[in-house]
């Protein structure tokens, strides 16, 4: 009851609806935020999950990589990085492309393996070249699980971009941690209910593009 | 580096009672995450509607961010170590369940069958068959569990100094020796190591039956 009230009373309060501080505001920082660190966690880990997993090589090697990047806190990472470099976008980047790479890179190689062979050497015995077979053949069986992965990936990025808002920046993270200093909770829930409620529209862009990228014959039921 | 394990006073800590306030902190959430993913995944195992739904909450619930969901706490548990391991035990109760069912229902037909043929009854069939089969694949997810775990309890330095070695990060800032930051990043991607290691040797354990060389 208590969290439900705090909820109504923020969004009520129409100062909150606008000027530096407002929910649109903070809204598009925090998209902005979440879609740079996925793309830049996209750019690392889309190639070398689609190159090892084509070619089959290097899997224990990932899987290593996968776990170091996993055992770096995310937060620990965010105010080493602040001390070092000083403010700005970079401090926060690090740590949330570190925590979104793992499993973009391990799904992907998966996704990858996972391709039932024979298709794959049909098309070579047709004579497609190994680009074509990667792109044509490969990466369309692979994609429902590859989005999966990138999935996972964003809705990590957009729960701790919040964190950012302690070295400064903005994003939803401000209304948390603004609202934890000066106690006040309507604040903390307010920015915690908008957190989640990106975190649940990320999944739903996400079934979307799957819906729409995903070719009929490979969607099973 | 010096003063690298030099802990401020501050914290009423040695570097090794932060390591095993760590520890505790982000071990005891996975635990009880376990218990109680265990009967979860079996009745989602037994009643094949009840999974979807399911699945869907733990998504949901997953999307909550870590700060958030500590900060929301203080209101009933206070700025303390329930507060930071509550949230955790429900990520660590997320990443279990879908693993432990995918695991179980991994198990083939004939075996369950042959199971049933020798005269064991659900009971030993789940606790002799099903779970022991079912072990790579919770261990997976354990694996998860933990790191992850591990890495979140930091967060609690946010909430009352609740983040035993993420403590070393405020006190970093407020003190300007940097060096205790970069100890607290280090013991803690350490910890998560070992733990992650740990895991990999408990299931090389219980499954003697499994290839050695596959790591996964």
């Amino acid at each position: 009851m208590n969290v439900l009230n705090f909820v109504h009373a923020f969004f009520s309060d129409s100062s909150h609806w606008h000027g530096y501080d407002g929910i649109p505001t903070r809204v598009w920082e925090h998209v902005q935020y979440s879609l740079e660190a996925l793309a830049y966690a996209a750019v690392i880990g889309l190639p070398i999950g689609l190159l090892t997993g084509h070619y089959g090589r290097g899997g224990n090697a990932l899987a290593l990589i996968a776990t170091a990047g996993r055992a770096l806190p995310s937060f620990g990472l965010l105010v080493l990085m602040f001390i070092w470099l000083g403010f700005g976008m970079l401090p926060v980047m690090i740590p949330l492309v570190i925590l979104a790479v793992p499993p973009i890179l391990v799904t992907t190689y998966e996704a990858m393996r996972s391709v039932d062979p024979s298709p794959v050497d049909a098309a070579r015995g047709m004579g497609m070249p190994e680009t074509r077979v990667l792109f044509q053949v490969e990466l369309p069986v692979a994609l429902p699980l590859i989005l999966s992965g990138l999935r996972s990936a964003a809705i990590q990025i957009v729960s701790t971009a919040t964190i950012a808002a302690y070295v400064s920046l903005g994003g939803l993270g401000r209304y948390i941690i603004d609202g934890l200093y000066q106690k006040n909770y309507e604040k903390v829930v307010g920015g915690a209910t908008l957190v989640a409620a990106m975190a649940l529209a990320t999944l739903g862009i996400f079934w979307a593009v799957q819906r729409l990228t995903v070719s009929p014959g490979v969607r099973r039921g | 580096m010096s003063g690298f394990f030099d802990i401020p006073s501050d914290l009423q800590n040695t570097y090794f009672g932060l390591i095993g306030l760590h520890l505790r902190e982000a071990l005891i959430p996975v635990l009880a995450g376990l218990l109680v993913s265990l009967p979860v995944a079996q009745l989602c195992v037994r009643l094949r509607w009840l999974y979807p739904p399911v699945l869907g909450v733990t998504t949901i619930l997953y999307a909550i961010p870590s700060l958030a969901f500590f900060v929301v706490l203080i209101d009933y548990t206070g700025q303390t170590e329930t507060t930071v391991m509550i949230p955790l035990s429900v990520y660590s109760l997320v990443v279990l369940v879908p693993a432990i069912v995918d695991g179980v229902r991994s198990v083939p037909e004939e075996t369950l069958a042959a199971a049933t043929a020798m005269g064991l009854g659900p009971v030993r069939r789940y606790f002799q068959v099903q779970l022991p089969i079912a072990v790579p694949a919770i261990i997976a997810g354990l694996r998860v569990a933990t790191v992850s775990s591990i890495s979140l309890v930091s967060v609690g330095m946010l909430i009352g100094n609740q983040g035993a070695l993420g403590n070393l990060l405020n006190d970093a800032n407020i003190y300007h020796r940097p060096e205790l930051a970069v100890n607290s990043v280090v013991t803690t991607a350490v910890l998560a190591i070992l733990a992650d290691a740990a895991l990999v040797l408990v299931r090389r354990v219980l499954t003697p039956w499994m290839p050695k060389e596959s790591t996964r």
